[in-house]
Protein backbone atom coordinates (compact mmCIF):
# COMPACT_ATOMS: atom_id res chain seq x y z
CA UNK A 1 0.00 0.00 0.00
CA UNK A 2 2.60 1.92 1.03
CA UNK A 3 4.24 1.30 -2.45
CA UNK A 4 0.91 2.26 -4.32
CA UNK A 5 0.96 5.61 -2.32
CA UNK A 6 4.44 6.86 -3.38
CA UNK A 7 3.76 5.84 -6.75
CA UNK A 8 0.74 7.99 -6.85
CA UNK A 9 2.27 11.23 -5.04
CA UNK A 10 5.20 10.37 -7.77
CA UNK A 11 3.08 10.27 -10.73
CA UNK A 12 1.00 13.54 -9.23
CA UNK A 13 4.34 15.41 -8.75
CA UNK A 14 5.81 14.28 -12.34
CA UNK A 15 3.05 15.56 -14.12
CA UNK A 16 2.92 18.56 -12.29
CA UNK A 17 6.52 18.84 -13.47
CA UNK A 18 5.79 18.18 -16.59
CA UNK A 19 2.43 20.14 -17.45
CA UNK A 20 4.22 23.48 -16.08
CA UNK A 21 6.76 23.01 -18.53
CA UNK A 22 9.91 23.11 -15.92
CA UNK A 23 11.11 20.33 -17.47
CA UNK A 24 12.25 22.44 -20.16
CA UNK A 25 15.52 23.85 -18.80
CA UNK A 26 15.14 27.04 -20.63
CA UNK A 27 12.23 27.65 -18.89
CA UNK A 28 14.41 27.55 -15.34
CA UNK A 29 17.37 29.32 -16.74
CA UNK A 30 15.04 32.08 -18.14
CA UNK A 31 13.54 32.75 -14.41
CA UNK A 32 16.90 32.91 -13.15
CA UNK A 33 17.79 35.38 -15.72
CA UNK A 34 16.14 38.43 -14.22
CA UNK A 35 18.32 40.35 -16.33
CA UNK A 36 17.43 39.12 -19.68
CA UNK A 37 13.94 38.27 -21.02
CA UNK A 38 12.37 36.89 -17.41
CA UNK A 39 10.27 33.98 -17.85
CA UNK A 40 7.93 34.46 -14.49
CA UNK A 41 6.39 30.70 -14.77
CA UNK A 42 9.19 29.12 -12.09
CA UNK A 43 7.13 31.89 -9.65
CA UNK A 44 4.02 30.44 -10.25
CA UNK A 45 4.62 26.69 -10.12
CA UNK A 46 6.45 27.67 -6.69
CA UNK A 47 3.62 29.49 -5.22
CA UNK A 48 0.75 27.00 -6.65
CA UNK A 49 2.54 23.89 -5.26
CA UNK A 50 3.21 26.08 -1.78
CA UNK A 51 0.09 26.94 -1.14
CA UNK A 52 -1.61 23.50 -2.53
CA UNK A 53 0.56 21.62 -0.14
CA UNK A 54 0.34 23.63 2.87
CA UNK A 55 -3.04 22.55 4.53
CA UNK A 56 -1.67 19.49 4.35
CA UNK A 57 1.49 20.09 6.18
CA UNK A 58 -0.14 22.17 8.83
CA UNK A 59 -2.74 19.74 9.40
CA UNK A 60 -0.24 16.61 9.84
CA UNK A 61 1.38 18.76 12.25
CA UNK A 62 -0.72 17.87 14.80
CA UNK A 63 -0.79 14.11 14.03
CA UNK A 64 1.50 11.39 14.60
CA UNK A 65 0.82 9.01 12.10
CA UNK A 66 -0.16 9.50 8.71
CA UNK A 67 -3.14 8.24 7.33
CA UNK A 68 -1.63 4.67 6.48
CA UNK A 69 -0.62 4.59 9.91
CA UNK A 70 3.29 5.23 9.49
CA UNK A 71 5.12 7.64 11.49
CA UNK A 72 5.56 11.35 10.07
CA UNK A 73 8.99 12.12 9.39
CA UNK A 74 9.23 16.00 9.49
CA UNK A 75 12.48 16.99 10.07
CA UNK A 76 13.92 17.68 13.57
CA UNK A 77 16.50 20.08 12.31
CA UNK A 78 15.67 23.47 12.91
CA UNK A 79 18.40 25.75 13.04
CA UNK A 80 20.42 27.43 10.04
CA UNK A 81 23.96 26.43 10.09
CA UNK A 82 26.94 26.11 8.17
CA UNK A 83 26.11 23.06 5.83
CA UNK A 84 22.48 24.53 4.91
CA UNK A 85 24.45 27.88 3.53
CA UNK A 86 27.50 25.94 2.13
CA UNK A 87 25.34 23.14 0.19
CA UNK A 88 22.43 25.61 -0.70
CA UNK A 89 25.28 27.68 -2.37
CA UNK A 90 26.41 24.89 -4.24
CA UNK A 91 23.53 23.83 -4.99
CA UNK A 92 22.59 27.32 -6.59
CA UNK A 93 25.71 27.73 -8.85
CA UNK A 94 25.04 24.12 -10.35
CA UNK A 95 21.54 25.16 -11.03
CA UNK A 96 22.07 27.70 -12.17
CA UNK A 97 25.00 26.23 -15.18
CA UNK A 98 22.16 23.81 -16.25
CA UNK A 99 19.00 24.60 -15.53
CA UNK A 100 17.96 21.52 -13.67
CA UNK A 101 17.67 20.19 -10.35
CA UNK A 102 16.86 16.66 -9.23
CA UNK A 103 13.19 16.26 -9.89
CA UNK A 104 13.15 17.46 -13.68
CA UNK A 105 16.59 15.76 -14.06
CA UNK A 106 15.25 12.41 -13.47
CA UNK A 107 12.30 13.54 -15.51
CA UNK A 108 14.23 14.20 -18.48
CA UNK A 109 15.80 10.92 -18.32
CA UNK A 110 12.75 9.95 -20.39
CA UNK A 111 13.95 12.00 -22.82
CA UNK A 112 16.46 9.27 -24.28
CA UNK A 113 19.18 12.07 -24.11
CA UNK A 114 22.49 10.85 -23.29
CA UNK A 115 23.22 14.81 -21.57
CA UNK A 116 20.15 13.94 -18.91
CA UNK A 117 22.17 10.68 -18.40
CA UNK A 118 25.40 12.14 -17.78
CA UNK A 119 23.75 15.03 -15.66
CA UNK A 120 21.92 12.72 -13.51
CA UNK A 121 24.98 10.04 -12.88
CA UNK A 122 26.75 13.06 -12.19
CA UNK A 123 24.30 14.21 -9.44
CA UNK A 124 24.81 10.49 -7.84
CA UNK A 125 28.08 10.67 -8.06
CA UNK A 126 28.58 14.10 -6.64
CA UNK A 127 25.74 12.73 -3.45
CA UNK A 128 28.15 9.86 -2.70
CA UNK A 129 31.04 12.18 -3.01
CA UNK A 130 29.39 13.69 -0.04
CA UNK A 131 28.50 10.51 1.99
CA UNK A 132 31.93 9.35 1.66
CA UNK A 133 33.34 12.37 2.97
CA UNK A 134 31.08 11.24 6.04
CA UNK A 135 29.41 14.67 6.13
CA UNK A 136 26.29 13.48 5.77
CA UNK A 137 23.23 15.66 6.17
CA UNK A 138 19.97 13.74 5.96
CA UNK A 139 18.94 15.27 2.95
CA UNK A 140 15.46 15.88 2.11
CA UNK B 1 6.09 39.73 -19.20
CA UNK B 2 3.69 37.40 -20.34
CA UNK B 3 -0.29 38.01 -18.94
CA UNK B 4 -1.76 36.40 -16.17
CA UNK B 5 -4.24 34.18 -18.42
CA UNK B 6 -1.09 33.14 -21.03
CA UNK B 7 -1.14 29.60 -21.29
CA UNK B 8 2.21 29.42 -20.11
CA UNK B 9 0.78 30.90 -16.58
CA UNK B 10 -2.21 28.60 -16.95
CA UNK B 11 -0.03 25.65 -17.67
CA UNK B 12 2.45 26.67 -14.43
CA UNK B 13 -0.38 27.33 -12.14
CA UNK B 14 -1.98 23.99 -12.97
CA UNK B 15 1.83 22.24 -12.78
CA UNK B 16 2.64 23.78 -9.51
CA UNK B 17 -0.89 22.65 -7.74
CA UNK B 18 -0.22 19.00 -9.30
CA UNK B 19 3.37 19.10 -7.74
CA UNK B 20 1.47 20.51 -4.50
CA UNK B 21 -0.52 17.42 -4.14
CA UNK B 22 2.20 15.19 -4.98
CA UNK B 23 3.71 16.43 -1.89
CA UNK B 24 0.34 16.69 -0.05
CA UNK B 25 -0.44 13.06 -0.99
CA UNK B 26 3.16 11.63 0.03
CA UNK B 27 3.08 13.11 3.41
CA UNK B 28 -1.00 12.62 4.42
CA UNK B 29 -0.47 9.02 3.24
CA UNK B 30 2.88 7.90 3.61
CA UNK B 31 4.28 10.37 6.46
CA UNK B 32 7.16 11.35 4.13
CA UNK B 33 8.69 14.91 2.95
CA UNK B 34 8.34 14.99 -1.15
CA UNK B 35 11.91 16.05 -1.51
CA UNK B 36 13.46 14.79 -4.28
CA UNK B 37 17.57 15.09 -3.61
CA UNK B 38 16.89 13.46 -0.19
CA UNK B 39 15.13 10.30 -1.66
CA UNK B 40 17.45 9.90 -4.47
CA UNK B 41 20.14 9.81 -1.83
CA UNK B 42 18.48 7.44 0.66
CA UNK B 43 17.46 4.79 -1.95
CA UNK B 44 20.36 3.03 -1.91
CA UNK B 45 21.63 3.00 2.04
CA UNK B 46 18.33 1.74 3.81
CA UNK B 47 17.00 -1.64 4.25
CA UNK B 48 14.79 -3.21 0.74
CA UNK B 49 11.48 -3.06 2.63
CA UNK B 50 12.06 0.92 3.45
CA UNK B 51 13.60 1.44 0.06
CA UNK B 52 10.15 0.63 -1.58
CA UNK B 53 8.38 3.51 -1.29
CA UNK B 54 11.38 5.28 -2.67
CA UNK B 55 11.50 3.64 -5.82
CA UNK B 56 8.23 3.84 -6.24
CA UNK B 57 8.34 7.89 -6.20
CA UNK B 58 11.42 8.04 -8.63
CA UNK B 59 9.43 5.99 -11.30
CA UNK B 60 6.18 7.57 -10.90
CA UNK B 61 8.23 10.89 -11.33
CA UNK B 62 9.33 9.04 -14.72
CA UNK B 63 6.20 7.58 -15.78
CA UNK B 64 4.07 10.43 -16.98
CA UNK B 65 7.33 11.61 -19.33
CA UNK B 66 7.46 7.91 -20.67
CA UNK B 67 3.88 8.28 -21.54
CA UNK B 68 3.82 11.89 -22.72
CA UNK B 69 6.92 12.02 -23.92
CA UNK B 70 9.62 15.21 -22.21
CA UNK B 71 8.36 18.24 -24.88
CA UNK B 72 10.96 20.61 -25.54
CA UNK B 73 13.91 20.25 -23.21
CA UNK B 74 17.01 22.28 -23.52
CA UNK B 75 19.85 20.73 -21.92
CA UNK B 76 23.43 21.41 -21.64
CA UNK B 77 25.24 21.87 -24.99
CA UNK B 78 28.55 20.08 -23.76
CA UNK B 79 29.51 17.19 -21.63
CA UNK B 80 31.76 19.12 -19.42
CA UNK B 81 29.41 21.42 -18.24
CA UNK B 82 26.53 18.60 -17.39
CA UNK B 83 29.29 16.81 -15.23
CA UNK B 84 29.71 19.95 -13.29
CA UNK B 85 26.21 20.64 -12.87
CA UNK B 86 25.36 17.70 -11.98
CA UNK B 87 28.14 17.08 -9.54
CA UNK B 88 27.52 20.43 -7.49
CA UNK B 89 23.46 19.79 -7.61
CA UNK B 90 24.08 16.41 -5.95
CA UNK B 91 26.67 17.46 -3.31
CA UNK B 92 25.17 20.29 -2.73
CA UNK B 93 21.72 18.95 -1.77
CA UNK B 94 23.16 16.44 0.09
CA UNK B 95 25.27 18.74 2.31
CA UNK B 96 22.38 21.58 1.76
CA UNK B 97 19.63 18.68 3.37
CA UNK B 98 17.47 19.94 -0.17
CA UNK B 99 16.60 20.46 -3.32
CA UNK B 100 14.01 22.78 -4.55
CA UNK B 101 11.38 20.31 -3.81
CA UNK B 102 12.38 19.29 -0.29
CA UNK B 103 13.53 23.07 0.75
CA UNK B 104 11.53 24.75 -1.79
CA UNK B 105 7.96 23.31 -2.02
CA UNK B 106 7.72 21.23 1.04
CA UNK B 107 9.59 23.15 3.32
CA UNK B 108 8.07 26.51 2.69
CA UNK B 109 4.53 24.72 2.65
CA UNK B 110 5.45 23.49 6.21
CA UNK B 111 7.20 27.29 7.45
CA UNK B 112 10.58 26.48 8.06
CA UNK B 113 12.62 29.02 8.45
CA UNK B 114 15.98 26.59 7.38
CA UNK B 115 14.31 26.10 4.21
CA UNK B 116 13.37 29.47 3.37
CA UNK B 117 16.95 30.66 4.03
CA UNK B 118 17.85 27.78 2.09
CA UNK B 119 16.27 28.57 -0.53
CA UNK B 120 16.52 32.09 -1.01
CA UNK B 121 20.46 31.10 -0.84
CA UNK B 122 20.23 28.69 -3.61
CA UNK B 123 18.04 30.90 -5.79
CA UNK B 124 20.63 34.03 -5.29
CA UNK B 125 23.18 31.76 -6.10
CA UNK B 126 21.57 30.37 -9.00
CA UNK B 127 20.59 33.73 -10.79
CA UNK B 128 24.51 35.46 -10.15
CA UNK B 129 25.63 32.34 -12.01
CA UNK B 130 23.44 32.30 -14.48
CA UNK B 131 24.04 36.21 -14.69
CA UNK B 132 27.88 35.42 -15.13
CA UNK B 133 27.34 32.88 -17.54
CA UNK B 134 25.11 34.83 -19.93
CA UNK B 135 26.03 38.41 -19.34
CA UNK B 136 29.00 38.80 -18.05
CA UNK B 137 31.04 36.09 -20.19
CA UNK B 138 32.71 33.06 -19.04
CA UNK B 139 36.48 32.87 -20.00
Amino acid sequence: MRFFTALVAGLLFGAGLLVSGMTDPANVLGFLDIFGEWRPQLAYVMGAAVLTAAPTFWAMRRRRQSLLGTPIDFPDRRRVDKPLLAGATMFGVGWGLSGICPGPGIVLLASGHGMAYLFMAAVIAGIWMVKLAGNKEDSR
Amino acid sequence: MISLTSPQVVRAVCGGMLIGAGAATLLLLNGRIAGVSGILGNVVREALGEQAWRVAFLVGLLVPALILGVGSAHLPQHWAWAIASGLLVGAGTQIGGGCTSGHGVCGLANLSTRSLVATLTFMTCAVITVLIVRHVGVP
